[in-house]
């Protein structure tokens, strides 16, 4: 949240003293202000940990009571998408932090150029998202009841990746044929997509939130507002998106790597 | 007994119950009432002397003069704070583990405990037993006869839901438990005395949730097995009689039998007639009508009625489905 | 006759803009503050409105019980949820922090405004839509689910209003997540240097620890309310058993958040106490450390009691053996600052003005709360009470007795600073009385109906249930609540306009705000660089006659705050950087 930095703003305060460009009405000085953000940009990403944190709760609840069901299903993830999605959020983390020294030493080219870089991986992260999600709008492995429709479909529907699934380890630790699972079993399996829908889609809103933000932040660079005394915003912005990067390296192993 | 009369200095009996409490009608409803006195007198004690303080320095010390200054006394006196953090830590833990040991043993049944069923959906309450027999809501003084239990034997209750959270809960038992749907809860009690005591439901549940009143029947242990003999089995009933019993316990709290709306449409005189749907659609009633309605009522709701009804899918046998549509067409 | 110190004829923050949008748009601290009091107010009109409806139905007598229909009780249903859920989230979790806070805080620590002016803004804006998305739901159906909405009920067979209910909730908790934000960067980083944290004024102290649970507890309420949205649009089937979740979930998280809200309500509301009891005693807070660690110590330990609400759900034996002792821990620190205050009067030179006798009633009031969370953090006597009346009894005298009633004393105290008029006077201590008895009336009956079984959320109970003097004694005492509740309202309105002008300093604080005249400019104080010792050594300023209140006893020559000192107009000119865009 940088809106702490003013605009360029000439209010002077009738008291005679100089006061700077980018200081705010309310603040003495520029290190108090700077300071005042990064402290707000801290609380606030302590904030959102905790928002994720219900739904690290779900899935440690129910992994932990139904273990075979979380590793069956599993399997209808597609590790490649996320390991690949995994690296380029790991990426932008690094033209961000980059983008920061930037605007540090006044490199305004350098600045832009690597905040247009994270707005692409952002842009890639979700347009790899949009296929792994309309892949599963297609098959039918959604949360609640429609996961069953798995099973209910013609086995002549059923595309060949997920032939692969044919067998499965279920409750009792036999490996069973997907169609012989029992109900309550392919009833929970809707658990485990109601759990990674949920993650994934909060966590995919927030990179959507993220790129609004670069792109402000972009805009702003390219008029040349950043520089050495200046940068709290792209600071700022820059830890939001790493909070971005840092969860999705833990929704990657506990939700694709479990199988 | 003397210690509990003591402590009970403000109370006076009355025919059910002391002043703050119903009657105590189970083995362990002496002791939550003891608990709570102790707890009690404790309080009166401590609010006694922080509203008494208050009142005397605020007059002992009021400002006569406007502005005037008061002498000088000290800001702070760390033997002070730990005095008065530690007595009350102490009374609180006589609170707590009296408490604990009270509720331990009031969660865990003994092993030879009579276990009975009981049922709860929106808006009823049903009991079943191990036996066969099924017994329905039974308010005070209304049809059904609610839960039906021998005197001093301990009975261990396997609560359960059928549609959304509700709670069971017996204040002159002082017990209370809440119905959880897709899991089995537990509460049991040991009844000491004769009689009729009021159910609540105590967990909101919806529009009648303030109805979804029952009673239990403590019955001498002759009496209970003689009225356990005369149960018998639904299925011994004649088709339309264990049709009404089942009417009774699972449908009256929101369908009448006299033409007036409740929740649900009135059901006599149904059978046969045309009916709205919401959506535009006409249907006559017929044995189909009525059975789809039991099983999935949200497909067919009538004009001018709210989608309300718990679907009876997997709780109701053939059996139960036939008895219940024979019944309806029965009543004109 | 104008004090000296008064700036009502002359430029202040009140006067120096103009405009619905100078208001609307403003990112003045104080003003800011004053938008959320009447908002606060208004939405308090709105849930007393329902919890007269609540009383007027349970008069014994007033509806047929035998015949009452489904229609009358979806009415009775639907009164208690919006009670609940206006008063909870639009009125007491806002109030003294959004309201009292605002306007305090920055002025307490010698500043300008809090750190994040706009972001202050937004806070506001966000509770008006918040408000508007609630009292939306009364156009589009029948909220019934009770304020706790919880599942299957919640994301079942009833109607949409939950849709509209849960987002402005969701909304709301960002308000106060930003709100609590800001006070916790503005009181790190916006202290005057020579303002240690031991120097801080307690109020300051409340806030912080209240602050901490907004941010850390806000957003499970957030994440567990945009579940229960998913719920019941997608069915998503985390609290379904149907397809394989647990409803008990939902309450954890609920409740996760909900226990510690309470402490965001009651937080503030001790620190409203520890001012008006140091101030009218005219002697320094007794145990002044005590006091402040307790304050933080509650706000940690409210984080671990929140099984306490479900000690019957079905949740284990063992998790509510851990969570009622746990619930005891809590206890302890608030008795310590009950104590504290008690001891602060000792030796000191009481005051009856309206906001001490606010604060005195709260010792009465707090105490009856608290004590009564002893029978219900005890496992055996909760069984008995849990979702009774006595329930009910206990949380309105803490959140009502106590916390409502530490924000009605807080504004009394703090009015002279914000509309620069008086409002002590024979009729608003009448309005505290009829509040006072009318309130006791209300809720003492309830501890028995309750511990008789009598149970909560019930449209009646038909006269052989044997509630019938509890319902009737209860609706009676609401009654007179309302009306002593009204006149204070009155009586403020009425010296907005009619009041005696006030002092900048008519109580004899020695804390920041009554430094600076009254109402203050725009940007709060004209002299920089305070000196600043004990907040709270009332021996710094004297009493100068009514008139002048009291002022500095060693005043600085440029301090427009003393009477000698000619206030020269250009002090108050008013600055472009508060006008609107």
């Amino acid at each position: 949240m940088s809106s702490t930095t003013a605009d360029a703003h000439a209010g002077g305060h009738g008291h005679g003293h100089d006061h700077p460009k980018h200081l705010a009405h309310h603040f003495e000085t520029l290190e108090q202000q700077y300071g005042s953000g990064k402290l707000g940009i801290w609380t606030f990403l302590l904030t959102e940990v905790l928002f994720f944190s219900a739904l690290f709760v779900a899935y440690t609840m129910y992994r932990a009571q139904y273990p075979e069901v979380f590793q069956f299903a599993s399997q209808y993830l597609d590790t490649n998408l996320g390991a690949i999605n995994t690296i380029v959020l790991l990426f932008s983390s690094l033209t961000v932090a980059w983008g920061v020294r930037n605007a540090m030493l006044g490199q305004h080219k350098m600045l832009c150029i690597n905040l247009l870089l994270t707005l692409a991986c952002a842009g890639g992260f979700m347009g790899i998202k949009y296929v792994e999600y309309s892949h599963k709008f297609h098959e039918g492995t959604l949360w609640g009841g429609h996961v069953d429709s798995i099973f209910k479909a013609d086995p002549a529907d059923i595309s060949e990746d997920m032939k692969e699934h044919s067998h499965a380890w279920n409750g009792d630790g036999e490996l069973v044929a997907v169609k012989d699972l029992d109900p309550v079993f392919r009833q929970r399996l809707g658990l485990f997509f109601a759990v990674y829908f949920c993650l994934t889609g909060l966590h995919g809103i927030h990179v959507l939130i993220g790129m609004i933000l670069l792109t402000w932040l972009l805009l702003r660079a390219m008029k040349k507002e950043f520089g050495p005394d200046h940068f709290g915003a792209i600071d700022f912005g820059g830890l939001y998106w790493h909070l971005v990067d840092l969860i999705w390296i833990f929704l990657f192993p506990l939700l694709y790597l479990i199988s | 007994m003397n210690l509990s009369a003591l402590l009970r200095a403000a109370a006076w009996l009355q025919q059910d119950g002391d002043y703050f409490f119903p009657v105590e009608a189970s083995t362990n409803a002496g002791e939550v009432d003891r608990i709570y006195y102790f707890i009690f007198w404790v309080s009166a004690v401590s609010f006694a002397l922080i509203v008494g303080a208050t009142i005397y320095f605020a007059i002992k010390y009021r400002r006569t003069k406007v502005g005037m200054n008061p002498e000088d006394s000290p800001h702070h006196s760390t033997s002070i704070e730990i005095v008065w953090s530690v007595i009350p830590t102490l009374f609180m833990i006589v609170m707590f583990k009296w408490g604990f040991d009270d509720y331990v043993d009031r969660r865990t049944p003994p092993g030879d405990a009579y276990q009975v069923n009981v049922h709860s959906q929106k808006w009823s309450w049903s009991y079943s037993y191990d036996e066969g027999p099924e017994t329905g809501m039974g308010w005070l003084g209304g049809e059904g006869e609610g839960l039906v239990v021998p005197v001093n034997v301990p009975i261990k209750l396997r609560i359960d839901s059928a549609d959304v959270l509700h709670s069971f809960s017996v204040p002159a038992f002082r017990i209370k438990m809440d119905a959880v749907p897709g899991r089995y809860t537990y509460a049991w009690f040991e009844a000491t005395k004769v009689g009729e005591y009021p159910v609540f439901c105590t967990e909101y549940c919806g529009t009648r949730h303030s109805r979804m009143l029952s009673k239990v029947q403590v019955l001498s242990q002759e009496d209970f097995d003689a009225w356990m003999k005369a149960q018998g089995n639904l299925a011994d009933l004649p088709p339309v009689e264990a049709g009404q019993k089942l009417f009774q316990r699972k449908c009256a709290s929101c369908h009448n039998m006299d033409g007036t709306k409740l929740i649900g449409p009135a059901l006599n005189g149904l059978y046969g007639k045309e009916e709205s749907l919401v959506g535009g659609a006409k249907v006559t009633v017929d044995d189909n009508y009525i059975r789809d309605s039991i099983l999935e009522p949200s497909a067919q709701i009538v004009e001018g009625y709210p989608d309300a009804m718990t679907p009876f899918a997997g709780q109701l046998s053939e059996d139960e489905i036939s008895w219940l549509i024979t019944y309806i067409k029965s009543v004109k | 006759m104008t004090p000296s110190t008064n700036t009502l004829e002359r430029t202040n923050y009140l006067n120096a803009t103009k405009g619905f949008m100078s208001w609307f748009w403003t990112i003045d601290h104080k003003r800011l503050g004053l938008m959320y009091m009447w908002s606060v107010i208004a939405a308090f009109i709105l849930g007393g409105f329902f919890a007269l409806k609540i009383r007027m139905t349970l008069m014994p007598g007033a509806v047929d019980f035998a015949n009452q229909t489904a229609e009358q009780m979806n009415a009775y249903n639907n009164a208690f949820t919006v009670h609940g859920a206006v008063m909870i989230f639009l009125v007491i979790i806002p109030s003294i922090p959004a309201a009292l806070g605002n306007f305090v805080v920055p002025i307490m620590l010698g500043a300008k405004d809090v750190a994040f002016p706009r972001l202050n803004r937004f806070s506001y804006h966000l509770w008006i839509i918040g408000a508007l998305l609630f009292t939306g739901t009364f156009f589009i159906g029948n909220l019934d689910t009770g304020w706790t909405f919880y599942p299957p009920y919640s994301t079942g067979s009833t109607d949409n209003t939950v849709i509209l209910a849960t987002l402005g909730a969701f909304i709301l908790g960002f308000s106060s997540i930003f709100t609590g934000l800001n006070f916790i960067v503005t009181i790190h980083k916006m202290r005057p240097a020579n303002m240690t944290w031991f120097r801080m004024p307690l109020f300051l102290w409340a806030i912080y620890a209240t602050a901490v649970i907004q941010i850390l507890a806000t957003p499970v309420i957030g994440i567990s309310l945009l579940l229960l949205l998913v719920e019941k649009t997608m069915s998503i089937g985390i609290f379904n058993p149907e397809l394989g979740g647990d409803p008990v979930f939902f309450q954890h998280l609920f409740w996760f958040y909900s226990h510690p809200a309470v402490y965001i309500m009651i937080l503030p509301g001790m620190g409203v106490m520890s001012e008006l009891f140091a101030t009218f005693s005219r002697k320094p807070i007794f145990g002044y450390k005590s006091i402040a660690m307790s304050s933080l110590a509650i706000a940690l330990f409210s984080f671990i009691v929140w099984g306490h609400h479900m000690f019957l759900s079905g949740q284990s034996q063992l998790m509510s053996v851990i969570f009622s002792a746990l619930t005891f821990s809590v206890a302890v620190p608030s008795a310590i600052k009950v104590f504290n205050w008690i001891a602060t009067m000792y030796k000191g030179s009481v005051a009856f003005t309206t906001p001490m006798i606010y604060g005195m009633s709260i010792i009465w009031l707090f105490g009856i709360g608290g004590l009564t969370g002893l029978f219900l953090a005890t496992l055996g006597t909760d069984v008995q009470f849990h979702d009774t009346y006595f329930v009910v009894a206990h949380f309105h005298y803490v959140m009502v007795g106590s916390a409502l009633f530490g924000f009605i004393g807080g504004i009394y105290y703090w009015w002279p600073k914000m509309y620069g008029r008086m409002a002590d006077n024979a009729m608003t201590k009448l309005a505290w009385l009829l509040a006072f008895i009318g309130f006791n009336l209300t809720f003492l009956p309830q501890f028995v109906g309750g511990s008789r079984g009598m149970p909560r959320r019930y449209a009646g109970y038909g006269t052989e249930a044997g509630y019938d003097s509890f319902n009737y004694w209860s609706t009676i005492g609401a009654m007179i609540l309302a009306v002593g509740l009204t006149m204070a309202l009155g009586t403020l309105i009425y010296s907005m306009f009619r009041g005696r002008k006030a002092p900048s300093n008519p109580w004899g604080g020695v804390t920041l705000e009554w430094q600076t005249p009254t109402p203050p400019p725009e940007h709060n104080f004209e002299i920089d660089a305070f000196p600043v010792g004990d907040p709270y050594d009332m021996n710094l300023c004297e009493y100068k006659g009514e008139e002048e209140g009291f002022l500095p006893v060693n005043p600085r020559a440029d301090d427009p705050c003393v009477a000698d000192v000619a206030i020269d107009p250009v002090y108050f000119e008013p600055e472009s950087e508060n006008a609107p865009a």
